[in-house]
């Protein structure tokens, strides 16, 4: 029923499917979260999900990566049906979250947390030509493998948080919010590194209340209201449209 | 750009890998032979040692739990008391029995044994049952559950005539010895000290730092909390068990809040995660009202203040964890353990994935 009220802009372009929700619900006791959010991401793929402080992104991230139970609806991602499986069955068929404020593990250094997020893998020299390319990758890491995870500053907590969550070689990549508590500098460099990753293949469903960056980032982009999808469309597209800029960009 | 490999650590021993475990067992059991030879003329020796390698037990098992893991569990004494009981009943049941082809004294020890066995496996099936519900919860509502488990057994055991009511058991054959309680804290450290070093205890320890991200990382959090609860209570259960075996008396008086909270106080002095610390600790505290007694009989406040220790006590264990919250946060040893704060010389336990 909620399906009826998305307003779609613009074509999307083609990519071949990895991630498809189909109208989940998710409840926190009384309160409902989620009215039945459906969207999907295509392989190599940014896919953005905009809204307001509430509208229910985290929770439909945390939906899809096992976190959270879905109370109806499904969810599918590459050709499996992984609604009820819980984050520790998705971690190995090829999805990584890196949770809303950051979380790293503060008391671990740098390296320490970069080897946990290869935590399910076993190929040892895989895992260290990926240490590897995640120090090409954030340069600022290898400096300070050796230094408490707790003691980096933001940006590099972030930085290090995405490069764990590639550490686990997911096929998609789920980031809460990693502009959260950034200078405008920092938060322009992690999109660039994004921009990188994603040039590798890897797919990214992207939450963010900074609709202008996530928007240019993304191939697409959903809009989220109260619970529901309300608006869909190229990152482009959505930009351009006239109620996206009147209640996110402050125009 | 050229990026120097990181070092991986290679395995280093001359001992096959399946001994490897078993050496410890082995260069353990003549010390504590020894040690029970030298102990078999002192009485209240042997029984303040018991005491002491219980207290051991009771804290590095739970020390797996609140300390590795980062959760609060508040009602250890509880799985001590199932342990004590369960093994009582099952001594007292089977003490007219005896293996005829071995010596009586061999065979009460083997006897023994199993009932130790049993108690730590039905303080486990509790944690187990415990720990299924309440470790998907975070935060403080395990430290709710565990404390109303405690006092759920302490009630039950009142009440039951099987268990004695508040009268106790008596008459448990008293067949533990300083070596056996030895024994197993010796095994209680090793199983510890194992998992820190596992992969195992890798797991515990991100779940401990950040619990949302460990998830994340693919960390089957439910699974290894539910995991390090049971073993925890498993040795709660051996100590509770070992206890019932050197004390001539058990009753619900023993197992009481004020024991979880002791044990609580231990794990906390000698810092959460620290298996050295919380062996330290539980030395220390429970040798302390020991002190305290024959510190006043020597000032001569004999009579008095003396047999008012057993009182006294608690607000001593107030002050020191006051002092200690000032002075040291991270309690005595931190999250290190001896080996970290050994000279260079003594080599190292490895730092890295295991």
């Amino acid at each position: 029923m909620s399906d009826a009220q998305v307003k779609t802009l613009g074509e999307r372009q083609a990519f071949p499917p990895l991630l498809s929700v189909d109208g989940i619900k998710v409840h926190y006791g009384a309160i409902q979260a989620l009215k039945g959010v459906s969207l999907t991401v295509g392989k190599g793929e940014v896919v953005a999900l905009i809204g307001a402080n509430g509208a229910g992104k985290t929770s439909t991230l945390r939906a899809v990566s096992g976190m959270l139970k879905p109370s109806a609806g499904r969810i599918q991602f590459n050709g499996h049906d992984t609604t009820n499986m819980k984050a520790h069955q998705l971690v190995p068929r090829g999805m990584a979250h890196a949770p809303e404020g950051r979380g790293v593990f503060p008391n671990m250094s740098v390296q320490e947390n970069l080897e946990l997020g290869a935590y399910l893998r076993t190929d040892t020299s895989g895992i260290q030509q990926d240490l590897e390319k995640s120090f090409t990758l954030f340069p600022v890491l290898k400096e300070r493998r050796k230094q408490m995870a707790g003691t980096l500053s933001g940006g590099e907590q972030q930085m290090l948080a995405i490069a764990r969550a590639l550490l686990s070689k997911p096929q998609l990549l789920l980031l809460d919010e990693p502009s959260l508590g950034l200078a405008p500098q920092v938060t322009e460099a992690i999109f660039r590194t994004l921009r990188e990753v994603n040039a590798t293949g890897v797919s990214v469903l992207l939450v963010e209340q900074n609709a202008h960056l996530a928007l240019n980032a993304a191939h697409y982009g959903y809009v989220l209201e109260t619970g529901e999808v309300v608006m869909a469309g190229p990152g482009k597209a959505l930009l351009e449209s006239a109620e996206v800029r009147r209640a996110y960009l402050g125009e | 750009m050229e990026t120097p490999a990181i070092p991986v650590p290679e395995a280093r021993s001359a001992v096959p890998a399946s001994l490897r475990g078993l050496l410890p067992v082995l260069l353990a059991l003549p010390v504590l032979a020894l040690f029970q030879w030298l102990m078999s003329d002192a009485p209240f020796a042997s029984y303040l040692l018991s005491v002491v390698g219980v207290n051991i037990i009771l804290a590095v098992s739970l020390n797996i739990v609140n300390g590795m893991t980062g959760q609060f569990s508040i009602g250890h004494a509880g799985f001590m008391a199932v342990g004590a009981y369960i093994s009582g009943v099952l001594s007292l049941n089977l003490k007219d029995v005896a293996l005829s082809f071995l010596p009586v004294a061999v065979s009460d020890q083997v006897f023994f044994v199993v009932s130790l066995l049993v108690g730590g496996l039905a303080a486990a099936l509790c944690g187990f049952l415990v720990g299924l519900p309440s470790l998907r919860l975070r935060g403080d509502y395990l430290a709710i559950v565990t404390l109303g488990f405690g006092e759920i057994i302490r009630v039950v055991v009142q009440n039951t005539d099987a268990f004695g009511r508040a009268l106790g058991l008596s008459g448990i054959p008293q067949t533990s010895s300083p070596a056996m309680v030895y024994f197993w804290v010796f095994l209680t450290v090793l199983v510890a000290r194992r998992i820190t070093g596992s992969s195992h205890g890798r797991s515990l320890w991100a779940i401990r730092e950040d619990e949302v991200a460990a998830e994340a990382m693919g960390v089957d959090t439910t699974g290894y909390k539910v995991r390090a609860f049971v073993i925890s209570s498993f040795f709660a259960g051996i100590a509770g068990a070992l206890f019932a075996h050197f004390v001539p008396i058990i009753n619900p008086g023993s197992f009481t809040f004020v024991k979880s909270m002791e044990i609580v106080v231990m794990v906390v002095l000698g810092g959460l995660g620290s298996t050295t610390g919380a062996i330290v600790a539980a030395t220390f505290l429970t040798l302390l009202p020991e002190g305290m007694r024959s510190l006043f009989t020597l000032l001569g406040a004999e009579g008095s203040l003396a047999q008012k220790v057993d009182q006294i006590r608690m607000p001593v264990y107030g002050l020191l964890l006051v002092a200690l919250m000032l002075a040291r946060p991270q309690g005595l040893f931190g999250t290190k353990e001896i080996w970290d704060v050994l000279p260079r010389w003594i080599p190292r336990k490895r730092r890295g994935l295991a």
